[in-house]
């Protein structure tokens, strides 16, 4: 398939997809998200592939949705529109994404960061949720998930005052994982999702699942969900490869079976 | 561009060979920093960061001074100085924000210390990665003598570049540290006649222009996190702290004796 707003590569086991509306500091409009989330799921379809790396420019992963394209809508025509559907696939997507931050990460770039499994940001990354300096608040989840990340009162600063929060606050914060000098935040996270790729596949998909429930589910509903995940790997080669090879003091070799 | 037209200027800006100088142009008041200076000089630091043709930077000022920090007497800080006024903000807008750039940008800065440099003038040379000293010049921490405490920077960095015992000292005494008194400290690079501190920069500058200045970028990465690595939040409790004092009986009453030239009476309050 062929995208205007986004470049999609193949590095091996690593799918890599980067958001590519430079002009706009990558601004995020109805017609990248849509292609942003076919390229996700053939990625999530793609056998071959056991890893996601989501990207954006030095400059800019993204800073924020396109305003020029909501500015008119009312109550009824955005509700109608449900523009969010879109969202809630990058939410399904199972395999794990690495995402790949620097500059801006502001609004609905902060929210679509969130969604990502796992972040490497560069050190000149800006984050924050302004939309409240436009009168607005976040609306693909940036009030419910980043209090889960940050807490409530952290989140309520972000979100009141609008104010962004630089690289080295967010990983004080834990809303990214690593830090890594400008030069270098794309290879860091795509090293890492190589590293996952080596992982058995269907292990990685159980996990993620797992984690995510973590969000919604209570504790013992959660911990059931694990256990169940747990019990279920025990029907894959993959576990007996990797309990074998373990035993064996070998490196494994995962088929996804 | 004739030669009126530049004394009017605040600031003189000029690239040459990959050197981009920038020159306080205010010389009958030392080259202090009234807004619109202040505010130039950033935007000018910007462009110096963002051109690609500038590998170098020297900074200088025209005159007999480098820079004698804020100008007491300017109209924006007079006006500020009728009610009790928040210096906090004043410092978080002018000169925070000229600091951060200075350690921040990527390419080597060359202070040219051509006069005194006092208050925040001496922290903006502080902030330069090279400081090439007239003999003649003197550096003050003069924070304390108008019932103020050392602010742009100066609290973090003199502690690192000389040493914490003589730069308490310096900060409270607000006493003058010689060009000498300075290089025997380790506070500056050189120092050379009052009439070659430009030239001397200037030809250090053009050698590092043609230099590997990506690794000279990278170096000053490296420098700034395993010195100044907290800068910022150290920016940041400085003018707090300014905020207090601002507010206090003793920086009145020191601008009004400076304003009437007698000595201050403190009261500590």
């Amino acid at each position: 398939m062929t995208y205007k707003n986004i470049i999609v590569e193949e590095e091996g086991a690593v799918g890599v997809i980067a958001l590519n509306r430079p002009q706009v500091l990558n601004a995020l409009n109805h017609e990248l998200m849509g292609e942003l989330v076919s390229a996700l799921e053939e990625f999530d379809r793609k056998e071959s592939i056991r890893s996601i790396v989501l990207t954006g420019s030095e400059r800019a992963f993204a800073a924020g949705a396109d305003i020029k394209e909501m500015s008119d809508e009312t109550t009824i025509s955005i509700m109608l529109r449900d523009n969010f559907a879109t969202w809630d696939r990058v939410r399904n997507i199972k395999k794990p994404i690495v995402c790949a931050v620097s500059g801006f990460v502001l609004g609905g770039g902060c929210e679509l960061m969130m969604n990502c499994d796992i972040i490497v940001a560069s050190e000149t990354t800006q984050l924050g949720q302004p939309e409240i300096n436009i009168g607005v608040i976040p609306g693909a989840g940036g009030t419910q998930r980043l209090t889960r990340v940050v807490g409530k009162h952290k989140a309520m600063e972000m979100i009141l005052t609008g104010k962004s929060i630089t690289a080295h606050e967010a990983l004080e914060l834990g809303l990214v994982n690593k830090v890594v000098p400008v030069e270098l935040f794309l290879e860091e996270a795509k090293a890492m999702a190589r590293e996952i790729a080596k992982k058995s596949p269907v292990a990685v998909r159980l996990a993620k699942e797992a984690v995510l429930k973590s969000y919604d589910a209570s504790l013992s509903e959660g911990l059931l969900f694990e256990r169940k995940n747990f019990y279920m790997l025990f029907s894959s080669e993959d576990q007996k490869e990797g309990m074998k090879a373990f035993l064996e003091k070998r490196q494994p070799t995962f088929s996804g079976r | 561009m004739s030669k009126e037209n530049e004394s009017e200027k605040v600031l003189l800006t000029e690239i040459k060979d990959g050197v981009g100088v920038v020159t306080l142009n205010r010389p009958d008041k030392l080259n202090s920093f009234n807004d619109e200076l202040t505010f130039q000089l950033q935007d000018a630091l910007k462009e110096m960061e963002k051109n690609k043709e500038v590998k170098v930077i020297v900074l200088t000022g025209s005159g007999r001074g480098f820079c004698a920090g804020q100008d007491l007497q300017s109209r924006s800080i007079s006006q500020e100085m009728g009610e009790r006024p928040s210096l906090g903000d004043s410092i978080r807008r002018r000169y925070n924000p000229l600091i951060t750039k200075l350690r921040r940008m990527e390419k080597p800065v060359v202070a040219a210390v051509n006069g005194v440099a006092a208050g925040a003038g001496a922290s903006l040379a502080y902030a330069c990665d090279y400081r090439i000293v007239a003999e003649s010049t003197s550096f003050i921490q003069s924070f304390t003598k108008v019932g103020l405490v050392p602010d742009s920077g100066s609290t973090f960095f003199l502690p690192r570049l000389l040493n914490p015992t003589k730069a308490f000292e310096l900060m409270l005494s607000a006493e003058k540290l010689s060009a000498k008194d300075a290089l025997a400290y380790g506070l500056v690079n050189q120092v050379v006649a009052d009439s070659e501190v430009l030239n001397t920069a200037m030809e250090l500058a053009l050698k590092l222009a043609k230099g590997p200045t990506k690794a000279y970028a990278l170096t000053k990465r490296a420098f700034n996190k395993a010195v100044f690595p907290d800068l910022e939040e150290l920016l940041e409790y400085e003018a707090s702290l300014q905020e207090i004092a601002g507010r206090s009986d003793d920086f009145q009453e020191g601008v009004k004796a400076f304003v009437e030239k007698r000595t201050p009476a403190y009261t500590g309050k």
